[in-house]
């Protein structure tokens, strides 16, 4: 199965779950099981939350774009804004790294235990870029004759 | 996202319904700071058998409340399985009790 998709859309909240469940059903076409669905959303919803939050400070008038690609392997998800970037990448990386007191900072820690790849990118002052993969887990029995 | 508060006896049963995120994150942070201050000595029980989906916003807003309430107990109850995943990659369960979905009762198929 190969297919993509391209969301664009404002860095308004209410956005976050927009973007969270359109992966989600791109997911869907491919042989994720439900539980691997759910994780895959969380590392969106932590992604887009990023970019919103830190990425344009809470501004709603910034744009953020979702781009999700099937292949045989998995799924490719990209989110990236066109905000203020990211100063020090490793220590935004580090859990309970957050400039919020009201957020824990384990956005990164999540994208990293939910994915299998994650690649981030970022210039200060033109923005960040997120890049994670998924890969089809095949879970099954060898026929007897692959033994 | 929907807050529906109780009082029973000591404690401020609320129950959540819809996803835990960003977008729920602020006014479920400004509910549930009302509840703990005007009833200040009970404890609270956050009741998510109707939360689907929790985040790094969602949790932010638990564990905040949880400081806030400066050792008053604070405990989750009707936690879904995915919902459970998250809570404990974060370690919060090793820190608040917390209490998974009641499956339902298996339908009698000769009925």
């Amino acid at each position: 199965m190969t297919n993509t998709m391209q969301l664009r859309f404002l860095s308004v909240p209410e956005n976050v779950g927009l973007a969270r469940v359109s992966i989600a059903a791109l997911a869907g076409q491919a042989s994720f099981s439900l539980n691997d669905i759910d994780e895959i959303k969380v590392a969106v919803s932590e992604a887009v939350s990023n970019a919103i939050i830190h990425g344009y400070r809470g501004q709603n008038d910034g744009w953020v774009e979702v781009t999700g690609t099937l292949d045989p392997h998995g799924i490719t998800i990209v989110v990236e804004d066109f905000g203020v970037g990211i100063r020090d990448i490793e220590q935004a990386r580090q859990p309970s790294y957050s400039t919020d007191p009201e957020r824990m900072g384990l956005g990164f820690v999540f994208m990293e235990s939910f994915m299998h790849g994650l690649n981030v990118q970022s210039t200060v002052g033109k923005g960040t870029r997120v890049e994670m993969q998924r890969f089809v887990t095949i879970q099954g029995e060898l026929s007897r004759d692959a033994q | 996202m929907t807050i529906v508060h109780t009082i029973q006896g000591s404690r401020i049963l609320v129950a959540v319904n819809g996803d835990l995120d960003l977008t729920s994150a602020a006014p479920l942070r400004d509910a549930l700071d009302e509840l703990i201050d005007r009833y200040r000595e009970k404890s609270l029980v956050l009741d998510l058998a109707d939360v689907d989906f929790i985040d790094s916003s969602g949790l932010g807003v638990i564990l905040g409340r949880f400081r806030r309430m400066s050792g008053r107990p604070l405990s989750l109850v009707g936690v879904r399985p995915a919902v459970k995943a998250v809570l404990e990659l974060a370690g919060i369960t090793s820190i608040l009790p917390v209490a998974d979905a009641v499956r339902p009762p298996v339908k009698d198929q000769r009925a």
